[in-house]
């Protein structure tokens, strides 16, 4: 994991209870690698966590959005980069990290796509939906390091 | 993800999503549909009856073709959505924006 991806810039802490296992991943800036990464993390958790749905549904949206933002938007696309990924996971919760090599965002700056003017736009929904599909999302100050959790009983 | 297209007898042509919709190969569906719209064809259903997950990347694909098809007179129908998929449109307020049908047989007959 290289110096920017590194504890002092993370958005996540341990946020639940009973997050025992853990998986790391480096994606490339890539997007055709976004189904891969999405799926390889998907299938250790359907395994682990209480409600599939859960995973199949809101995990696997709300991952594949944070990993085209890192990629498209943190990266711009830039190859020499990375994004890291790292999943904390129990049975009853789920805590996904996705941080990237660029300078960040104000995420307190996007607007509501589902405005009316807004809906015939191509693009602004990535954010939106991760608000809408996880419990909780974190941002570090810089704004480019996302924390995603999501907890089910 | 792979794409099959076909052309109804009625001269729709359907288009099957098998696999997942999103940011690192929605170009492809762009392109199959924007070819076919070149090539003259003006009525498309896209079939997700076989589509696992969709995210912000696919559905920005979709709002752009819809805008492209009706700017040349044209109607883009979906159907086969899946609960996950319902969610998703009725999440972003995409189901007023597309005709959606149960399923691919139903949209044909609503051309």
């Amino acid at each position: 994991m290289r110096a920017a991806l590194s504890a002092d810039v993370r958005a996540c802490e341990r946020a639940a209870e009973g997050l025992e296992a853990e998986l790391r991943l480096t994606v490339p800036s890539d997007v055709t690698v976004v189904a891969e990464a999405v799926e390889l993390v998907a299938r250790h958790l359907e395994a682990a966590f209480v409600d599939r749905r859960t995973i199949r549904f809101n995990l696997r949206v709300a991952l594949s959005e944070a990993l085209a933002n890192a990629i498209l938007y943190g990266n711009a696309g830039d190859e020499a980069k990375r994004v890291g990924v790292r999943v904390l996971f129990g049975r009853h919760a789920v805590q996904v990290e996705v941080s990237d090599e660029g300078g960040g965002f104000d995420y307190r700056l996007v607007p509501d796509p589902t405005l009316p003017f807004a809906r015939m736009q191509p693009r602004g929904r990535g954010l939106f939906l991760i608000r809408q599909l996880v419990d909780e999302v974190r941002f570090n100050d810089t704004g480019n390091s996302i924390c995603m959790i999501l907890r089910r009983d | 993800m792979s794409l099959s297209v076909r052309k109804d007898p009625s001269g729709v042509v359907v288009v099957a999503v098998d696999g997942q919709l999103i940011v690192g190969n929605r170009q492809e569906l762009k392109q199959k549909i924007l070819d076919a719209l070149e090539a003259g064809d003006r009525k498309f259903l896209i079939d997700f009856s076989r589509t696992g997950y969709i995210d912000s990347s696919g559905l920005g694909v979709l709002v752009s073709l819809s805008k492209k098809i009706r700017d040349q007179g044209g109607d883009l129908r979906l159907a086969g959505l899946n609960e996950d998929l319902k969610t998703l449109f009725e999440l972003t307020k995409l189901d007023t924006l597309f005709a959606i049908s149960d399923s691919p047989e139903e949209a044909l007959t609503a051309f």
